[in-house]
């Protein structure tokens, strides 16, 4: 294809990515894109025109050589174009499918103005997969063993992201996790539809086999504190221990039966495996009338998970509109497509249970946009006399979460925010206490995948330092 | 994966089961709790601290059989493991000085109250027990509860052992009598601990109870545990599991633990037809404990 002028390069259509029909993927609990195949790849590489001064690279808060991976993947070299990636970035079979590159790698490449853009995220998840499906997956060099030992707190994108850069250096490292399965929200919250919970796996047992030690089932401020970690004679510890704790709207009847966190809900359902009850042995409500609070991803997840569990009215409750949403617009589009409703500038104001302490009805209000807030996005504002009730068996609340404050109450010395997010240095990621240094949600708040794995580069390269300038 | 040390058949669906856990028991305080997994498709349910021996590193977890899980941890021979134990969780038990430090344990809840009532001790209260049960064969740790207390009392609901009466029947006499404790710390089922906060709260006497919501991870992050204690919401397992039993919301917390009865039942009819006789245990290992 080479043999294409950029002007003609740029002009090809962007490769459409093949997936599930809407009406069957809406009663399964798989992967909804099916990925694209060699020569589709190939051909949307060829659309990139490598520009000079690549917008694209900028646009990615990790700064992974686009152009240069687009390059190899246009040549046939998809392993190559993998391991290009993993330069600085090492989760990129996650990444490619949960980025929001619309707002990031995508939006601002040079084709997007008057084209589309390059379809740079399901390249990645292409290179990404064909590396670990044609098991080209190879173990990077480590360097020979410095004697120093670092523990990580969680195992999510941030926690994974350390291990790997510093077994790499040589370091002992332990991760610390308190689920029974490594992988954060990654595992327990994103479901199958959007990320199969194998390639978790593999990302984490491409760490064992470097010699990761992962630690399931350990819940660090409970069976050790982070001064009892350095008593065992760890050198360093990087806390990447998430924003897990979710945010109720405290209003009326969230306490009945059948009312959800989405926290909740999604662990049930992907960690917990309940969408296979009674085969698995954790139950869940299967609503026929479920209605969902919130507009960003975990609400998006939460009701197609509703609607793949056999509801027949899945509904989306946003107290703003469509354009404030949160979410990817990716999944926005996929639920959609699959018949979720959108009851949008609508808020709840009560729970109504059916007398036996289950929920059977639900009173919201109309909103309208007001003037922008602190965020810059329009306030929404209730319209007074506008209330009116649906009909709903099960409600799943998904309006953020805050900060697990297990570690910071447990750590003297550690400094927090208002939020109880940990304070640290923005270029090594250290925390006011020396030696322990902290990166992805537990630092900004529920973010993304690629900024909890930036961070996570980050604070693998100044404990790097830290570990070996110490005596 | 975590090894099951002893295993014995207390009477009726009753069970105790003593697992090897070292790290864990190092760092247990009375009152809190562990959340075990026993095989890889399974549940994640949250058990007390029955009693815990940091020499041996063992934790001893007192469980009744109601449903699948419980069913299929009945089953469990010693030298067997189960794939995960996490702990310890929630805030240990108030065991400061009181003064006239009372525990009531009731059925299974005679399980937890028995290490808060060897600490209070050590601690300096004259600790009062009583324990009940509905008859008995449900009974167990009377040694230890008498070797953990200065005075214990004992009563079944059918008179079958000790006084028959309810243990708010023994707490009203011993008020009655001028042994009002200063502090009442009450675990067993929910109907019960609503009882004794009943019986205290004229007499103004600050009483704790412990919750058992239904609870996943056990560390804050799910909400499903979600209580109301004086009209706030709080998170049993991490803010409790023990809160002021007079300001807790019982009939919710009832409410709430009947929300997946129906499945409950499906699950538990499914494990019978594939393994008719779970209860070997009750047959080779009854002892008592
Ligand atoms: C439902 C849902 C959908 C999302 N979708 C997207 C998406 O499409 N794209 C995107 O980019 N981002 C998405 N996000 C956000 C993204 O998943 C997070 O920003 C990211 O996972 C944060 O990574 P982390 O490593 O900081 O923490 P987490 O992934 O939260 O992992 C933290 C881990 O630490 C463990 N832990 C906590 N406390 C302790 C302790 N005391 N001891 C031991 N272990 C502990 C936890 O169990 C957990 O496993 C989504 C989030 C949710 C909830
Ligand atoms: C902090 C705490 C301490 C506990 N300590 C003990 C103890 O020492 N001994 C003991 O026998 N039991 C204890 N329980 C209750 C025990 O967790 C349940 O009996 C067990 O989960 C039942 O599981 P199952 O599959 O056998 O029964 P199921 O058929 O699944 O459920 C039967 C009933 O048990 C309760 N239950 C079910 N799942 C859970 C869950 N995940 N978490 C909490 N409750 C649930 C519900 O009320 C349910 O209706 C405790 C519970 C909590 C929260
Ligand atoms: S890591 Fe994310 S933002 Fe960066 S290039 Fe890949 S898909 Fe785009
Ligand atoms: S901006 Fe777009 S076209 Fe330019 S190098 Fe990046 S991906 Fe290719
Ligand atoms: S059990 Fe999940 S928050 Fe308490």
């Amino acid at each position: 294809m080479s043999e294409l002028s950029k002007a003609e390069r740029m002009k090809l259509p962007r490769q459409a990515m093949p997936e599930q029909k809407p009406d069957i993927r809406k009663v399964n609990f798989k992967e909804v894109p099916h990925g694209y195949t060699p020569e589709q790849a190939m051909a949307e590489a060829s659309r990139c025109i490598e520009c000079k001064k690549p917008k694209c690279i900028a646009g990615c808060p990790v700064e992974v050589d686009i152009p240069g991976f687009i390059r190899l993947v246009m040549d046939g070299k998809f392993a190559e174009a993998s391991r290009k990636i993993k330069e600085t970035n090492s989760l990129p079979a996650i990444c490619g499918r949960v980025c929001p590159q619309e707002e990031q790698c995508e939006v601002v490449c040079t084709l997007a103005k008057k084209f589309t853009p390059v379809a740079i995220g399901n390249l990645e998840r292409f290179v990404a997969d064909y590396e670990r499906d044609n098991n080209l997956t190879e173990l990077p060099e480590i360097a020979p063993p410095t004697g120093k030992k670092v523990a990580i707190v969680g195992s999510g994108p941030a926690g994974l992201t350390v291990a790997g850069d510093l077994i790499k250096l040589g370091h002992q490292v332990t991760i610390f996790e308190a689920l029974h399965k490594p992988g954060g929200v990654l595992v327990y919250g994103i479901p199958e539809f959007r990320l199969p919970k194998e390639i978790v796996k593999a990302e984490v047992d491409y760490l064992k086999q470097m010699g990761v030690e992962v630690k399931t089932s350990h819940i660090v401020g409970k069976l050790d504190t982070i001064d009892e970690l350095f008593d065992q004679d760890y050198d360093a510890i990087f806390i990447g221990t998430g924003a897990g704790l979710p945010n109720f709207m405290r209003i009326p009847g969230e306490n009945l039966n059948g009312v959800y966190s989405a926290n909740e809900y999604l662990t049930r359902s992907n960690l917990m495996k309940a969408y296979d009850f009674p085969n698995a042995d954790t139950p869940i409500a299967r609503g026929k009338n479920v209605a969902v609070l919130g507009g960003g991803n975990t609400a998006m997840d939460a009701v197609r998970t509703a609607l793949r569990l056999g509801a027949e009215n899945a509904y989306i409750i946003y107290r703003r509109s469509q354009v404030e949403m949160p979410a990817r617009a990716a999944e926005i589009h996929h639920a959609e497509e699959e018949g979720i409703q959108f009851l949008l500038l609508t808020n709840p104001v009560r729970f109504i249970g059916n007398g036996e302490g289950r929920v059977e009805r639900m009173e919201c209000i109309r909103m309208e946009l007001g003037e922008p807030d602190d965020s810059g996005r329009c306030r929404p504002v209730p319209i007074e006399g506008s209330n009116f009730e649906i009909e709903v068996d099960t409600v799943v609340v998904a309006i953020g979460n805050s900060s697990n404050p297990l570690v910071p109450r447990t750590t003297p010395g550690m400094d927090t925010n208002k939020w109880g997010n940990i304070l640290v240095n923005e270029e090594t990621m250290e925390s006011s206490r020396p030696g322990v240094f902290a990166g992805g949600d537990i630092v900004t708040g529920g973010a993304t995948v690629i900024l909890a794995a930036g961070a996570g580069k980050k604070a693998a390269r100044a404990i790097h330092e830290y570990v070996m300038n110490k005596e | 994966m975590v090894k099951v040390l002893e295993h014995y058949h207390l009477g009726e669906n009753n069970y105790k089961i003593v697992f090897e856990v070292p790290e864990l028991v190092k760092k247990a305080q009375p009152g809190q709790f562990v959340v075990l997994r026993i095989s890889e498709e399974g549940e994640r349910i949250p058990m007390s601290i029955g009693d815990m021996d940091p020499e041996k590193g063992s934790l001893t977890v007192i469980y009744q059989v109601i449903g699948k899980t419980t069913a299929l941890m009945a089953t469990l021979k010693p030298g067997e493991h189960i794939m995960d134990c996490v702990g310890p969780l929630g805030n240990p038990s108030h065991v400061d000085k009181k003064g006239k430090y009372m525990v009531i344990g009731g059925g299974i809840g005679i399980a937890p109250v028995h290490p808060a009532a060897k600490k209070a001790r050590e601690n300096g209260n004259e600790v009062f027990g009583i324990i009940g049960a509905r008859t008995k064969d449900l009974l167990f740790f009377e040694d230890e509860m008498r070797k953990a207390c200065d005075h214990l009392y004992v009563c079944t609901d059918d008179g079958s052992y000790g006084e028959k009466g309810f243990v708010t029947d023994v707490l009203k006499r011993l008020i009655d009598e001028g042994n009002k404790p200063d502090f009442i710390l009450a675990i067993g089922p929910v109907p019960m601990m609503k009882a004794v906060c009943a019986t205290s709260k004229p007499y103004d006497i600050e009483t704790w109870v412990s919750v058992n919501p239904i609870m996943i991870d056990g560390t804050g992050m799910c909400g499903a545990c979600r209580v109301s204690v004086g009209g706030i919401t709080k998170f049993g397992c991490v803010d409790g599991p023990d809160f002021d039993g007079h300001l807790l919301d019982f009939d919710e917390l009832t409410s709430r633990l009947r929300m997946y009865h129906q499945m409950e039942k499906e699950s538990m009819e499914q494990f019978e037809k594939k393994q008719p006789c779970y209860i070997g245990l009750k047959e080779s290992s009854k002892k008592s404990a």
